[in-house]
């Protein structure tokens, strides 16, 4: 088990990170995700010994890493520009880890085959690395950081570099092997959908800290923060202040609007930001009358597949998407309805 | 009436087939080349061949053959050793680390590689010559009266010049593959297992070893071919095959000889080329894409400061030494003048500055240096013109996509392996001679100077030619550009920076070049080299402190080429 405590890092001159802290537990894979920038990769390069923190400790099942150098901590990392070595064939990248911990040569030779064979590319063995392509490239970054059983093993932004259709398909893989080696892993995306695809659990990094935690299921539904919310692009937001508790209740430029939350702290007269969901809004008919009602012109329908997604502009300027499953036409006024319970309050 | 939209018809002067380009573009090149290159290569053939010099295989004492040859391959590959254990350290100090004074240390290591030959042996002779400074201090200091330092005529002399010469090949091959390499490789490997020196092992030193490579071919090629060095520092002791040409085309008279030693030198030199050539190419396969650079760090531990400060001292010594050596002592004297014995005044004086104007003797072959400067700078203003024609003609239609130019390539890489004393044996053996008949044409010398400096303009030319992305042109020309606005709105432009590296190379080589100068000179016409070599080797204080005050002087212009080339750094160049 990994744990990560209390890390600190300043990059020229300036916080980095300020007091990372979080658990890696065995056979699970955990995303970081973060903005560009936020010191992702410098934590992956920290916990793998490349660099060192200011302070806080990397441990490894409760024993401090500190004085132990990246060549020995059998971590596996796999980098972002991959990192082959363009002298060697792809059999001997693959097979470099495995010769570094002095394996008879049987051995190497067998465990290298079998990594190649995981990652479907045993007849590439022979080829030099600079002959693949990027997504070849990056599964036998894979397969290297694989071969030697590292007891974690950091992926940095491994589809950065790879083009949307090949992403697709190989975070299904990605998925698919780690969850079969059941080696932890931490895998630093800056894209959402990635971290979805393939977390266990999601760790969001802003601004030197962990601000929230938890299942892909857990940060969709419940967003601890504005800023979370908008990172994830969750839906529409508006701002409101607080005008009466039971049922909470605020003023937003599209009038009243109820909310389901539930607070400790008083919050009359507070400023909160509401989240609604594109998906969650009812249309209604012209006669009903319910709480949290908005009237609106259907502006612009894109096409999107499986449903489309509409602009509407509200009164005071406000613009709202929605995802509906039919098309409605360009113009069309529509009066919507938000159930209380679907609506988010963030601070 | 014509449609807006009609195709536009391809302009009627521009030649579409790029075989047919390409050879129109050799034309003059390849013209100039027939006359200056290959026929004086032809002639030295027939000195060996031709029963009027009358030589004969069976009266050929091969020992002197063999001793300069040995010889040279022994002094290169020494001097090439020694380059690199100075140069590999410097290479990585550079690459990876930032320290107080850098950017001069680089202006400082980089000077000697456009530096005269003739200057630098000044420079050796004024801090260790008999006349030098150690030498006169320590005779004045325990009153001796013999120089107590030997340094000229040694062959450790040879050696430390040309140490001096090359380190800055080292640094600059080396050093930039190694900055160039990804850093993230060593750590890959380091994550997988690899200690730091099996990573250096497995991983920094195979990934550098073809740039290791090459700069030791490009160091062994310079020290195979020097000539002043080894003329001027070594003495009449050493001989080197490009001195043994000089000696026996002019002192010895045994052309046939010369011819000979020439032909072999040109061999040898063309292998050294092609390898280079080669070993250039490979090199290319293993940069990957997405490289991330070393991060210039500072030193952090004591150990590094300690050996950096070794390091940098030790290199301040070796470059800067000689030449400040040389700048002190023009503008000190410290011996008498011929006639005056005894209780002249030592000090600060400008006088060998002043006598550079003033022809002293009044005779008919010594000229008044400044006369050498005048026909120095006519050399190199006409070399310049010259290289940099040809050199555009050359880089473009080695860039035009025909087959022809891997038949041509080739005919045009042999100049490179050329040394400068075989053009000049070349040039006086054909232009001596009917139907020529035309010695000491003035022209013949700026022609040699651009042969020499030729391949350094066609390789500053040709990567910034290639950077030019043909869709640049393309669009030009689809908004309505000819091509020949094109070229002066497209490619002059962007070509600007290397065509001014090209001018620094032509000048400075021509203002420098000593070999080939010395076959072509007529006495009473002498290039500022001749002069200061003749100057040099004369006695009385005047003649050495004006070779001094010549020599400083031509070191200025070097070091504002070097800091124009520092200036305008091309993308992708790193030495040539």
């Amino acid at each position: 088990m990994l744990r990560v405590n209390d890390i600190h890092k300043t990059y020229e001159e300036s916080p980095l990170l300020e007091g990372v802290s979080f658990i890696v537990n065995t056979g699970e894979t955990v995303c970081l995700l973060g903005p560009s920038g936020s010191g992702k990769s410098t934590l992956l390069r920290i916990i793998a010994g490349l660099e060192q923190a200011e302070s806080g400790a990397v441990l490894w099942d409760e024993t401090d890493l500190h004085s132990i150098p990246a060549y020995q901590r059998h971590f596996g990392l796999m980098f972002q520009d991959y990192a082959l070595f363009p002298h060697r064939t792809v059999a001997q990248n693959v097979a470099f880890g495995l010769r570094m911990q002095k394996l008879p040569a049987a051995e190497v030779q067998s465990r290298t085959n079998q990594a190649l064979e995981t990652i479907d590319m045993l007849n590439f063995a022979q080829r030099q690395v600079t002959d693949l392509s990027g997504g070849e490239q990056q599964r036998v970054a894979l397969a290297r950081a694989l071969a030697p059983n590292p007891r974690l093993l950091m992926l940095d932004e491994p589809l950065g570099a790879l083009d949307r259709a090949l992403r697709a398909q190989l975070s299904c893989e990605l998925r698919r092997i780690l969850h079969s080696t059941h080696i932890p892993a931490i895998y630093v995306t800056h894209d959402q959908d990635e971290a979805f695809a393939i977390a266990d659990r999601l760790l969001i990094l802003h601004n030197g800290h962990i601000i929230q935690s938890g299942t892909p299921e857990e940060i969709y539904n419940h967003p601890n923060s504005l800023w979370v919310a908008r990172f994830f692009g969750l839906g529409n937001l508006l701002e409101g202040r607080v005008i009466s508790h039971n049922p909470l209740t605020l003023q937003t430029p599209l009038g009243p609007f109820q909310v389901n939350c539930q607070s400790d702290s008083p919050l009359l007269g507070k400023k909160l930001t509401l989240l609604l969901r594109p998906s969650a809004a009812l249309i209604c008919t012209p006669e009903q009358v319910l709480p949290n009602m908005i009237s609106g012109v259907v502006q612009d329908a894109i096409f999107q597949g499986e449903s489309y997604r509409l602009r509407i502009s509200c009164q005071a300027g406000v613009e709202l998407f929605l995802n509906v499953a039919h098309n409605i036409a360009v113009g069309s006024h529509l009066k919507l309805h938000f159930p209380p319970k679907t609506i988010l309050c963030l601070t | 009436m014509k449609s807006l939209f009609s195709r536009p018809q391809p302009h009627p002067r521009a030649i579409q087939n790029p075989t047919w380009r390409a050879i129109l573009l050799w034309l003059l090149p390849g013209f100039f080349l027939i006359i200056f290159f290959y026929q004086p290569l032809i002639a030295i053939f027939k000195l060996i061949y031709s029963p009027a010099f009358g030589f004969s295989w069976s009266d050929l004492n091969w020992n002197r053959v063999w001793q300069p040859l040995s010889f040279t391959f022994a002094q290169a590959t020494l001097s090439t050793l020694l380059t690199l254990i100075v140069g590999l350290p410097s290479a990585y100090l550079f690459s990876h680390f930032t320290f107080p004074g850098k950017k001069l240390l680089r202006l400082a290591t980089s000077l000697p590689f456009i530096l005269p030959t003739v200057v630098a042996a000044a420079g050796f002779n004024a801090l260790l010559g008999p006349r030098g400074w150690i030498n006169l201090g320590l005779m004045g200091l325990f009153g001796l009266e013999k120089a107590p330092v030997q340094f000229l005529n040694t062959f450790a002399a040879i050696l430390i010049a040309h140490v001096f010469y090359n380190t800055a090949i080292i640094i600059r091959i080396v050093g930039s593959a190694w900055a160039n390499q990804n850093n993230r490789l060593v750590q890959a490997a380091q994550v997988l297992g690899a200690k730091p020196s099996q990573a250096f092992r497995e991983i920094t030193l195979p990934l550098l070893s073809p740039a290791i490579l090459a700069a030791s071919l490009l160091v062994f090629l310079f020290d195979f071919t020097s000539f002043g060095v080894v003329l001027m520092l070594g003495g009449p002791g050493f001989s080197t095959l490009e001195v043994e040409i000089y000696t026996q085309a002019f002192h010895m008279l045994n052309l046939p000889l010369a011819g000979l030693l020439s032909l072999i030198q040109l061999a040898c030199t063309l292998t050294l080329t092609i390898l280079y050539n080669r070993v250039s190419e490979t090199r290319s396969n293993f940069v990957m894409p997405q490289a991330q650079k070393t991060i210039l760090r500072k030193p952090k531990t004591l150990t590094q400061r300690l050996w950096i400060a070794v390091l940098v001292l030790t290199l301040l010594m070796l470059m800067t030494a000689p030449l400040a050596a040389l700048t002190i002592r023009s503008l000190v004297k410290l011996e008498p003048e011929r006639g005056e014995r005894s209780g002249f005044q030592t000090g600060f004086t400008l006088q060998y500055y002043h006598e550079l104007f003033i022809n002293r003797r009044g005779s008919l072959f010594y000229v008044p240096p400044v006369e050498a400067v005048r026909n120095s700078l006519i050399y190199a203003s006409l070399t310049i013109l010259i290289s940099l024609t040809l050199g555009l003609l050359v880089a473009y239609a080695l860039k035009q996509r025909a087959a022809i130019n891997r038949w041509i390539d080739p005919l045009f890489m042999l100049p490179l392996g050329a040394s400068a004393v075989t053009l000049g044996l070349g040039f006086i053996v054909v232009f001596n001679t009917p139907p020529w008949n035309l010695p000491g044409l003035p022209l013949l010398i700026p022609i040699a100077h651009s042969l020499i400096a030729l391949p350094f303009v066609v390789r500053s030319l040709l990567p910034a030619l290639r950077s030019i992305p043909q869709s640049l042109r393309q669009a030009a020309t689809a908004l309505g550009a000819s091509p020949l606005r094109v070229f002066r709105e497209v490619d002059l432009p962007i070509l600007m920076r290397a065509i001014l590296v090209g001018i620094v190379f032509s000048f400075t080589i021509s203002l420098g070049e000593f070999g080939a100068s010395s076959f072509l000179t007529t006495p009473d016409n002498p290039t500022i080299p001749i002069a200061i070599y003749r100057y040099i080797s004369q006695p009385g204080a005047l003649n050495y402190g004006q070779a001094l005050a010549m020599s400083t002087l031509l070191m200025l212009v070097c070091a504002a080429g070097i800091w124009v080339l520092e200036k305008i750094r091309l993308p992708g160049e790193e030495v040539f």
